[in-house]
């Protein structure tokens, strides 16, 4: 067994226990924690693989920017989870039940696993050799899959519109900041000076 | 154009499109409230340019971007469809939203997106455009269904389609990534060449939840569960888009993806689709029968549609894939009418939705409860009218195919699902009147009677329609 199995095998099992612990934790900040561990460990399979741009795009993505956000939420909501897991019992004999299904299901489908044919030519030329994962990446991203690309960049400015209409309310009274105005303030407009009278006041 | 050996040609519709919707989306956020009309007007017009460019594009069949996208007749007849209900919905909505207070700027401009992820979808070549396409088309249709925020109803409706779209989606991508796995590609040619009579339990079982993904968007049994729900909670003219844009688009790519992917499986995959038709076509037509609301009424309606059109599709057969093409085009007209007549139930500029408000309609609006009748006739598939020819046209497919006992429980559906359209009729014709609708909006009223039109000349004229439903579903063969 070389170094870059049994770090496999390290990663993998990180990966699963966490992504248990996941569903299993009761505090939901634990639960993403754990959510953030199993996209650490995540990343070290990637590494592994080869897959250097992949790897940091998770940390910086998922751990970075996602699961933050979802810590954020779940503190902000203050969700008693307790709660809504006070069914559990009741549900779950049937839960097990399509559990067991899926299960069989799944060994089923791992032991007829074969590849087709074709499979092995078109995954042959996955990886270009001499340039860096990134530049390959960026290589196919901007000719061969351009299309996708691009669609993905609607579906991206969708949401954003998407958001904006459903969320965004022009209430009537809101001080808003005019910078231009701001700036244009000297001091004759800020500061007025009085001769104030002795014992009189304004 | 060619640029530098790229050429658009093929996608110069879509290219169209998506340019179009964002220089109006910039004019929108410029030019602010007071032209929001204006931005309407502009999209139906980019909207008609590209139905255009599709209708009198003669380039023949080519497939661009590594496969990605499939520019065929068959796309030309389904993205036609698919232009016609944006187009039809986005000019019927413009007076109902101004009444209800939400004429904002982005509702066009979320439509054209919504059909641009459409069009992708209908000429998708590969899982990975097919995904993408669905997510583009989805996201804009749950904004849309959200789009009055302040009314519970709509908010409810756009916050159900959202999470269980979202749920459908997970169910599509792993599918897909399974069918990958299985087959080494993502492309639709590869995989029908990679899968040939030997299917292994792993691509039948991302086959399914490729399926069951298709079926959500399809609002087919037993993934309907938001059709009813979102259909009465969404605002009509969003309801009228639901029902039948994304519909086409749906239906489309679910017909490419078993044609043109799994033609070696053909028995695995039948079986899917004739379970999918049947449950479909009972529940459509058992469902609605206690329905009071016109809009859920309808939503039960497009349930068992779904499940007639996918009759031809079991077939798998080129009469079949032509039965479904023709099924959705006489569905698309006839749900545009029935929706243009609902927008049309209006008293002091209140929207009504109950069936019973139609009572006694033909005493105060003749025309109106004329073409109604003609299209609920036609969608309970009475001849001579448009629907009876495309329920004909997908039986005779399965028939041919020897699916008999799906011939016969279709046929049974239909006569049960043909009480609750004459019900209407009844309602309309036979019923004490009761107080008289608002004036229609001239826009309803020339979607509702060219509906009525085309239902009733259909079997007097179907010429034009028939060549290109041919020549379309030949594409795929």
């Amino acid at each position: 067994m070389t170094a870059a199995d049994g770090f496999f095998y390290i990663f993998s099992a990180i990966c699963v226990a966490s992504a248990f612990m996941v569903i299993a934790a009761r505090n939901p900040v634990h639960s993403v924690l754990f959510l953030i561990l199993a996209f650490v460990n995540a990343a070290g399979l990637f590494m592994l693989l080869g897959a250097e741009f992949l790897a940091m795009i998770l940390i910086v993505v998922y751990v970075g920017a996602v699961a933050v956000l979802f810590l954020f939420v779940v503190m902000m909501l203050d969700v008693d989870f307790a709660v809504l897991k006070q069914g559990f019992l009741q549900y779950l004999p049937v839960g097990a039940l399509v559990g067991a299904v899926v299960l069989i299901e799944l060994v089923l489908v791992v032991g007829g696993w074969t590849l087709a044919p074709a499979g092995s030519r078109v995954l042959g030329s996955a990886t270009p050799a001499g340039i860096s994962n990134t530049a390959a990446l960026g290589r196919i991203l901007y000719t061969q899959y351009i299309y996708f690309f691009q669609a993905a960049g609607f579906i991206l400015l969708t949401a954003m519109i998407g958001s904006i209409v459903l969320t965004l309310r022009h209430k009537v009274g809101v001080k808003r900041q005019n910078i231009s105005e701001q700036n244009l303030r000297d001091r004759h407009k800020a500061v007025t000076l009085r001769k104030v009278p002795s014992r009189a006041g304004l | 154009m060619v640029i530098a050996g790229f050429s658009l040609a093929p996608v110069l519709p879509e290219f169209i499109l998506a340019v179009g919707a964002l220089l109006l989306l910039l004019f929108g956020a410029v030019a602010g409230e007071r032209l929001t009309k204006v931005v309407y007007e502009i999209a139906i017009v980019i909207l008609g340019v590209v139905l255009l460019t599709v209708i009198f594009d003669k380039r023949g069949e080519s497939i661009s971007f590594d496969g990605a996208f499939v520019d065929d007749p068959f796309s030309h007849f389904m993205k036609v469809l698919a232009l016609i209900g944006s187009i039809a919905t986005l000019i019927m909505s413009i007076p109902f939203l101004r009444q209800q207070g939400i004429n904002k700027f982005e509702f066009p401009i979320l439509v054209m997106l919504s059909t641009l992820g459409m069009m992708t979808l209908i000429s998708a070549g590969n899982l990975i455009a097919l995904y993408l396409g669905f997510e583009l088309m989805s996201l804009a249709l749950y904004v849309i269904a959200a789009f009055h925020r302040d009314d519970g109803r709509a908010s409810e409706a756009g916050l159900k389609y959202f999470v269980l779209g979202a749920l459908s989606s997970g169910l599509l991508l792993y599918g897909a990534s399974l069918i990958y796995g299985f087959t080494g590609s993502v492309n639709f040619a590869v995989i029908g060449t990679a899968l040939q009579g030997n299917a292994g339990i792993g691509v039948v079982f991302g086959l399914v939840f490729l399926s069951a993904g298709l079926a959500f968007k399809m609002s087919a049994v037993p993934f309907h569960m938001w059709t009813p729900d979102v259909y009465e909670g969404a605002p009509t003219p969003v309801t009228a888009f639901f029902a039948t844009a994304p519909k086409m688009a749906a239906v489309a790519i679910t017909v490419r993806v078993v044609i043109t992917a799994f033609p070696g499986i053909v028995a695995q995959w039948q079986q899917i689709i004739i379970f999918i038709s049947i449950a479909s076509m009972l529940l459509g037509s058992f469902a609605a029968i206690g329905q009071t609301n016109f809009k859920r009424l309808m939503a039960y309606s497009a349930i068992g549609n779904m499940g007639f059109a996918l009759v031809g599709l079991a077939a798998g057969t080129e009469a079949g894939v032509f039965g479904v093409l023709i099924y959705m085009l006489i569905y698309l007209v006839m749900t545009l009418g029935t929706f243009a007549a609902i927008l049309a139930m209006k008293r002091k500029g209140l929207n009504v939705e109950t069936i019973s408000d139609l009572a006694g309609l033909s005493r105060h609006n003749g025309p109106m409860a004329f073409f109604l009748a003609m299209i609920m006739f036609s969608l309970a598939g009475i001849p001579p009218l448009a629907g009876f020819w495309s329920k004909f046209y997908v039986f005779q497919a399965a028939i041919q195919a020897n699916l008999f006992a799906l011939s016969v429980i279709g046929v049974l559906s239909s006569v049960v699902a043909a009480f609750y359209y004459l019900r209407i009729v009844k309602l309309m014709y036979f019923d004490e009147p009761v107080e008289a609708f608002d004036p229609m909006s001239p826009a309803v009223n020339v979607v509702l009677s060219l509906a009525g039109v085309f239902v009733l000349l259909f079997t007097i004229w179907p010429g034009p329609f028939k060549d290109a439903a041919t020549v379309a579903a030949h594409s795929l063969f």
